[in-house]
């Protein structure tokens, strides 16, 4: 079972301060699939991604990544580790005082001592990967919403790593830039052999493109299973998320006394 | 009544520790790390190099047009005092002397804090707000030896090299008021001001000020921008807090080095 | 966006302009290269009283600085000052020159102020001053003028 899976999260408790996050959660990741973590906004999912990426050390339980304990490694194997995860911010988190080429470079400049020549080739071809190799030059606040998050695609791909993180990947998208982030997480995916975790709450795109859902919520994992048994899952707090309806178990209204009393009050 | 007071107490104690020391503590072991990091700022030299642009270069204009104007008003004020004693030739040694030992490094050092310190405090503030630093530790890059170490040397470097140019156009401006404007004789202008300005003295005591001021309002600008809240308003505060502490840090260090160094003199 | 080679032209010229700062201040402002060491000789002379004399305080020979004072120690077998003069190797002077210790203005600094004698003999490096003159302590003066006071007091009696 150890081989299969690259990414295993087994009895993870975490929490901020006083705050629980995650409670025992269980979880895996086979190797080559992509796997979607939905759940709403605050519901630890973010937190989850930190935990396999090693920015967090949960309270109790296990992450492992490739066999080894995340949790437990020296700083050293930690980033030996990170170095072959990437890692796809919310918005892009792309380095503002360099161009995009310099962006997608940066981790070959830092790891590697490759000379100037190849770095430019590879970066090229990365950029070209994401169909961006004309804006190599542009700085990130010459670049649009969808393509600063490609060249951010494009940056943590730079080592072909072998896990692949995404952390809401399509929040502030339009609709193309959205279907086009959605395609390239998938081909990137299977041509670089690698396996890909996605974070989102964006339901109807994520379950068009992924193998595998966990939908999250309060901290547990509520319910798992292809995108098909999702659409037919009869829970009702997950059908009240996958078909964005307004009202159901998750309440439009934040906690409050009575509507009338309230007005009547003054 | 006195369980009140001693719930004040603690109180006061708790935000002391909470706000003060643990703060205090926390920056040391940043610099612990800042130091120890420091490697890739020298072996890869032009990424503090880059950073010596934007803290000494670009402070250029405001310092040296500072130092010349602060000069001047010297050399106006010190001619008004100096001519009711008969010492106007003296004029050289007041504008030089109150240059290289205080206002040189002082006055540099808070035109350095608000210029180049806030902008440090800023753009890491900036960088950790869109999670740049969170994303170049999972591609195993330490942010501190990235991002903080050669910015840290970058103000080291300047400094001194920012007050030197200070007191030299101070002393200039000191010159064109006294001697061209006014009409000091130009001989006695110089050479009363080599006689009393003493290199290991006063020159050089200058230099140490300004290198102790560029490590304390660097240290603070670095610590404000990595601590600071990822939040507009968190970038912003720690930006005004790195102007108030290090302009604080810069004339409390000046009274304690004056007070090691001229001291008996 | 620049490029490195103008950062580094910038971060040169800085560096530049910011060290010409540093030797302005040291040869310009503080006079360090017009007086070393290399080219002075030393001559001692010996003092009842210093005053406040200081050690690098100027030696001035007509008003103008010929060098500076190397050392001030205390003799423990004739009781007096000894001070030792670095005297910038271009200027000569006479064996019979008399050094004082004088003030500039009312309060301001002690220096030592050389006059030439009229020897055709010059000083080397090692001798000694035989005239010397020592600094005017204000108490002493005060006393003596108030001894002189009561002392005609008494004589008009």
């Amino acid at each position: 079972m150890a081989t299969s899976n690259l990414v295993e999260v087994q009895d993870v408790t975490f929490s901020y301060d006083e705050r629980r996050v995650l409670k025992d959660i269980n979880l895996v990741v086979p190797r080559g699939k992509v796997v979607a973590i939905m759940g709403l906004s605050g519901c630890g999912k973010t937190t989850l991604l930190r935990l396999i990426g090693g920015a967090l050390f949960p309270d109790r339980g296990e992450v492992r990544v490739a066999g080894r304990v995340v949790n437990k490694l020296r700083d050293a194997e930690l980033f030996a580790l990170r170095r072959r995860m990437g890692m796809l911010f919310q918005f892009g988190a792309l380095f503002t005082d360099m161009s995009s080429f310099e962006n997608v470079a940066f981790q070959m400049r830092e790891h590697t001592n490759l000379p100037e020549s190849i770095i430019r080739d590879l970066a090229l071809m990365k950029l070209q990967a994401v169909g961006l190799r004309g804006a190599a030059d542009l700085l990130p606040s010459e670049l649009s919403g969808g393509m600063a998050r490609r060249v951010a695609l494009a940056r943590s791909i730079a080592l072909d790593p072998m896990l692949m993180m995404y952390d809401e990947p399509f929040t502030g998208l339009d609709p193309i830039s959205l279907g086009v982030i959605g395609q390239l997480i998938r081909r990137l995916n299977d041509s670089l052999g690698a396996t890909s975790i996605v974070v989102t709450h964006d339901v109807a795109e994520a379950l068009e493109l992924v193998d595998y859902v966990y939908y999250m919520s309060a901290g547990k994992v509520e319910f798992q299973g292809t995108p098909d048994q999702v659409r037919a899952a009869g829970l009702s707090s997950l059908r009240q998320f996958v078909y964005g309806e307004p009202d159901g178990p998750v309440p439009f209204h934040y906690p409050a006394p009575d509507y009338r009393q309230d007005l009547l009050a003054q | 009544m006195t369980g009140r007071i001693a719930e004040l107490l603690r109180a006061l104690g708790a935000r002391i520790v909470n706000n003060w020391i643990w703060r205090l503590g926390f920056a040391c072991r940043f610099l612990w790390f800042t130091l120890r990091e420091s490697g890739a700022s020298f072996r890869r030299f032009h990424l503090t190099i880059r950073e010596i642009y934007f803290t000494g270069v670009l402070s250029l204009i405001i310092i040296l047009v500072s130092g010349l104007f602060v000069g001047m008003v010297l050399g106006l004020q010190g001619y008004d005092t100096l001519v009711r004693y008969g010492s106007s030739e003296a004029l050289g040694v007041l504008v030089s002397l109150s240059l290289v030992r205080e206002l040189g490094p002082v006055v540099a050092g808070l035109l350095f804090a608000s210029r180049a310190g806030s902008a440090i405090t800023a753009e890491i503030g900036l960088m950790k707000a869109t999670e740049q630093l969170s994303a170049m530790e999972m591609m195993a890059v330490d942010p501190i030896a990235r991002v903080v170490a050669p910015r840290f040397w970058a103000g080291v470097i300047s400094m001194p090299l920012l007050a030197a140019l200070f007191s030299a156009m101070g002393v200039f401006g000191g010159y064109l008021v006294g001697v061209r404007l006014i009409g000091v004789d130009e001989g006695s202008f110089w050479s009363q001001m080599q006689a009393a300005v003493d290199f290991r003295e006063d020159v050089l005591n200058g230099v140490i000020k300004s290198l102790v001021f560029g490590v304390a309002v660097t240290w603070i600008a670095v610590y404000e921008g990595y601590d600071a809240p990822p939040t507009a308003e968190g970038v912003s505060g720690a930006t005004t807090r790195t102007v108030v502490t290090s302009s604080l840090a810069i004339l409390a260090l000046d009274f304690v080095l004056t007070a090691l160094m001229f001291r008996g003199h | 966006m620049m490029t490195r080679k103008e950062l580094d032209l910038w971060v040169g010229i800085f560096a530049v302009i910011g060290i010409g700062a540093m030797l302005f201040l040291s040869l310009k402002v503080a006079n360090l290269a017009s007086f070393s060491a290399a080219d002075s000789y030393q001559i001692t002379a010996k003092f009842d009283n210093i005053g406040g004399l200081k050690v690098r305080a100027p030696v001035k020979s007509a008003g103008v600085v010929v060098g500076r004072v190397g050392e001030i120690r205390f003799d423990n077998e004739s009781f007096e000052a000894v001070v030792a003069l670095n005297i910038d190797g271009r200027y000569q002077f006479p064996k019979d020159s008399s050094a004082k210790i004088l003030t500039s203005g009312l309060l301001g600094e002690q220096y030592i102020g050389l006059t030439a004698g009229g020897d055709s003999v010059s000083l080397k490096g090692g001798d000694t001053l035989k005239l010397t003159q020592s600094a005017v302590v204000l108490e002493n003066l005060i006393g003596q003028f108030l001894y002189n006071k009561a002392a005609e007091g008494t004589e008009k009696k």
